[in-house]
C-alpha cells in the first residue's frame, strides 16, 4: 500500500467516531442527492414522454407564421412596392390541398401524417346539451398518429373504421350525459348542421378534462357536420424520431407556408420552466452535500491542529510538503469515496421507497406512482459530486498541513 | 584522512519582527564522521537553533551549510527533505513517536519513504535495530504501552532506519532515568566508535556531555569554546 494511503487510513482509523460521524453526512448527502436527483429527472423525462407520445410530434395548422406576402412581392424582390387596404381573401377555413401534402408526407421515411378536421359540436342527449370538440380523422390512421387506442375501455377504432356514423368518446363525458355504448347522440355543428352518431368505443386517458371533451369521428362526417368539403384544419405528424421534428417542422414550413409547429416549439415555455426547476432542484440537494463536506473540513481540520507535531516529525524525517498534503486529501478522498459507496445503496433503498408511493394528483382520475429516473448518469453526477465535495473540503487544510515549519513545533517543544 | 560530513561556516540565523532575535551568531563548526560531539551551555543560548539550522530543518540568515560537499542554501525545499530522509537522523527529548502506529511501524516509516528496500527488508531491518537496542519484545507495542526509556529508544531506532551519516540528537536523554540515559550514551558511542557515523547531541546532562569526543559550548547563540 502507498505510504502516504496507509498514514491516512491509520490517521481515520484511530478517530473512529469522528470519522464515522463525517462520513455519515457524506452518506445521507449522496442518498438525498440520488433519490431527489433522481425523482425529478424522472418525473421530467416521465413527463417529456408523455408530452412526446400524446401529442403530435409536428401539427400543421390553417395558418401563416406572418403576413401572407402578396405576388407582386415575389415577383419584385428588392423593390419599393406599396399596396394599400389590402384584406385577406375570404375562404373556407382549412389547409388547401391538404391530401397532397399528407400523401407527400407519407412517402418520407419515418414520417407518419394524416389530416385532422377539429370542431365545436354541441351533442344532445336526453334534453342534455353539452358543447364538445369534435376530431374528424381517417379512421385507419387513429391508431397509428394517436394514443387513443392504447386507453380505450370499450371498443376500438376498428369499430369507427366498421361504422363510418360510430364516434368514441371519453367515459368522464359518457358518465356526465348518462351515455352508454350503442347508444345514437345527436351533434349539431355551428352551421345549424345536425347528424346522429352511435357511440362504438368508450376511452379515459385519465385526465378528466380531455375525457370530458374530446371526441373521435370519420373526418368525412365532421366536413359534412361542419360543411366544410374536402377541408382539414390541421394535419398532425408523428416521427420515428421525435428529436427531429424542430428542423423538419421549420423546413416543411418554408416548403408549404402553412405554420408548422414542432412539439419543441409549442412547449418551449414548459422546458425552460423544467431547466429552472433542476437549476433549483440541484441547487438544494447540493446544499446538503455542501453542509456534509463542511462536516469533512471540519474533521480534517481539527486532525491536522492534533497532528502539527506528528507532521513535524514527519517533515524532519525527510516527508516533503507535496507529501503531508497528500496524506490528509487521501483522507477527504477515502471519506468521500466511503461515503458514495455506501450512500448509493442507501439512496437506493430510498428510490425504492419513494416508487412504493402511490397518489391521485389533481386533474387525473388514476392512482400513479412517483417516476424515478434509474439511469446509470443520476448514480455518477451524486457519486462524483459527493467524492469531489469532500476532496475539495480537504484540500484546505492539507494545503495547511504542508505548509507547517517544523522547526517552529519542534522549539515549541508540542 | 576523515572525511567531513558537515561544514558550516559563518552561519547566523535571526527571527525577523520588530526587534529582531539572533537565535545563532557567525558559527563555524565542522563534523567529521566518526566524531561524537556534544553542544552545551545555559537554557536559551541557542543549541537547538543550531541543531536545527545543521540538520537543515531551518534556514540560516546567512552563512552556509555543506553536507558531504553539498552547499544546501540552493537546494529546494523538496531536495532539502531528500537529504534529510537519506543522511541525517534524528532523535528529541520528547521521542515524538507517531502514536498510531507500533514500534516497528515507527522505525520502517523512514525507510518506507525513501522506497529503496522491499517489505520484508524494510521489517526485518526495523525488527534488527529494536532487537539490537534491547527491544526485541516490544516491536509490535504502540507508543503508548511502552516506557520513555523505550520510546527514546525506538526513536534513536527510528533516525539509524536509513542509515544515516549523520545523527543530531536535542537533549535525547532529558525525559530519561540514569540508567536510560547511560543506555542512550552506550548506544551514540558505538554509533560513532563502531559505524563510524557523526553524532552531535544538544544536551543539559553534564555526566552525558562528560562522555563525548568533543564538546561545543554556546553562549548567547555565539560558540565560545570548541
Amino acid at each position: 500500500m502507498r505510504l502516504t494511503v496507509f498514514i491516512a487510513l491509520r490517521h481515520l482509523l484511530a478517530r473512529k467516531r469522528q470519522s464515522v460521524v463525517s462520513l455519515l453526512g457524506i452518506v445521507i448527502g449522496v442518498a438525498f442527492f440520488l433519490a431527489i436527483s433522481s425523482l425529478m429527472q424522472g418525473s421530467q423525462k416521465d413527463f417529456i414522454e408523455r408530452l412526446v407520445d400524446n401529442s403530435p410530434h409536428i401539427t400543421i395548422s390553417d395558418e401563416y407564421r406572418g403576413v401572407k406576402k402578396q405576388p407582386v412581392e415575389d415577383m419584385y424582390p428588392g423593390a419599393l412596392v406599396e399596396l394599400r387596404n389590402v384584406k385577406p381573401l375570404t375562404e373556407t377555413r382549412g389547409i388547401r390541398g391538404y391530401r397532397q401534402i399528407v400523401e407527400e408526407l407519407k412517402r418520407q421515411p419515418g414520417v407518419r401524417a394524416s389530416p385532422v378536421l377539429s370542431g365545436q359540436a354541441i351533442l344532445s342527449f336526453a334534453g342534455k346539451d353539452v358543447n364538445i370538440v369534435l376530431n374528424g380523422m381517417v379512421p385507419e390512421d387513429i391508431r397509428d398518429i394517436t394514443t387513443i387506442e392504447d386507453h380505450m375501455e370499450q371498443g376500438s377504432v376498428d369499430d369507427i373504421i366498421a361504422d363510418r356514423n360510430g364516434i368514441a368518446v371519453g367515459k368522464a363525458l359518457m358518465d356526465k350525459m348518462s351515455l352508454g355504448m350503442g347508444d345514437n347522440i345527436t351533434l349539431a355543428s355551428s352551421t345549424g348542421q345536425v347528424r346522429v352518431f352511435k357511440i362504438v368505443a368508450q376511452f379515459q386517458t385519465g385526465r378528466s378534462d380531455y375525457d370530458e371533451t374530446q371526441a373521435f369521428v370519420d373526418i368525412k362526417r365532421v366536413q359534412a357536420l361542419t360543411d366544410r368539403s374536402n377541408r382539414a384544419n390541421t394535419i398532425i405528424i408523428k416521427l420515428d424520431k421525435p428529436e427531429r421534428a424542430r428542423g423538419f417542422a421549420e423546413r416543411l414550413e418554408g416548403r408549404i407556408g402553412y405554420k408548422a409547429v414542432s412539439w419543441q416549439e409549442a412547449s418551449e415555455d414548459i422546458t425552460s420552466t423544467l431547466v429552472i426547476r433542476n437549476i433549483i432542484m440541484y441547487s438544494v440537494v447540493s446544499a446538503v452535500l455542501i453542509v456534509a463536506a463542511f462536516g469533512i473540513y471540519n474533521i480534517i481540520s481539527t486532525v491536522v491542529m492534533e497532528k502539527h507535531r506528528d507532521i513535524a516529525i514527519l517533515k524532519s524525517m525527510g516527508f516533503r510538503a507535496g507529501d503531508i498534503k497528500e496524506i490528509f486529501l487521501i483522507q477527504g478522498a477515502l471519506l468521500g469515496f466511503a461515503g458514495l459507496v455506501a450512500g448509493l445503496p442507501l439512496g437506493c433503498g430510498l428510490m425504492f421507497a419513494l416508487m412504493q408511493v402511490r397518489f391521485k394528483p389533481p386533474g387525473l382520475t388514476e392512482e400513479i406512482s412517483m417516476p424515478l429516473d434509474w439511469s446509470a448518469p443520476q448514480f455518477f453526477i451524486a457519486g462524483a459530486f459527493a467524492f469531489f465535495a469532500a476532496l475539495f473540503a480537504s484540500y484546505l487544510p492539507a494545503r495547511k498541513a504542508a505548509q507547517v515549519l517544523p522547526v517552529e513545533i519542534l522549539r515549541g517543544g508540542m | 584522512m576523515t572525511e567531513t560530513l558537515l561544514k558550516a561556516e559563518n552561519v547566523t540565523r535571526t527571527l525577523p519582527g520588530d526587534v529582531p532575535v539572533t537565535l545563532v551568531r557567525d558559527a563555524d563548526v565542522e563534523i567529521k564522521a566518526g566524531e561524537f560531539v556534544v553542544v552545551t551551555g545555559p537554557s536559551g543560548s541557542g543549541k537547538s537553533s543550531l541543531l536545527y539550522l545543521l540538520g537543515l530543518l531551518d534556514h540560516p540568515t546567512s552563512g552556509e551549510i555543506q553536507v558531504s560537499g553539498v552547499k544546501t542554501a540552493e537546494l529546494t525545499p523538496d531536495e532539502l527533505a531528500a537529504v534529510r530522509l537519506e543522511k541525517i537522523g534524528f532523535v528529541f527529548q520528547f521521542h515524538f513517536l507517531l502514536p498510531e502506529f507500533s514500534a516497528l511501524e515507527n522505525v520502517m516509516m523512514p525507510m518506507r519513504r525513501l522506497g529503496k528496500k522491499s517489505e520484508q527488508e524494510m521489517k526485518e531491518r526495523a525488527a534488527q535495530l529494536l532487537t539490537d537496542l534491547g527491544l526485541k519484545d516490544h516491536i509490535h507495542k504502540i507508543p503508548r504501552k511502552m516506557s520513555g526509556g523505550q520510546c527514546q529508544r525506538v526513536a534513536i531506532a527510528r533516525a539509524l532506519a536509513n542509515d544515516p551519516m549523520l545523527v543530531l540528537a536535542d537533549e535525547p536523554t532529558g525525559n530519561l532515568d540514569t540508567a536510560a540515559s547511560a543506555a542512550v550514551h552506550g548506544i551514540f558511542r558505538e554509533l560513532a566508535s563502531t559505524q563510524k557515523r557523526a553524532v552531535i547531541a544538544v544536551t543539559h546532562d553534564m555526566d552525558f556531555a562528560g562522555m563525548a569526543d568533543r564538546k561545543i559550548h554556546i553562549v548567547d547563540g555565539k560558540i565560545v569554546k570548541d
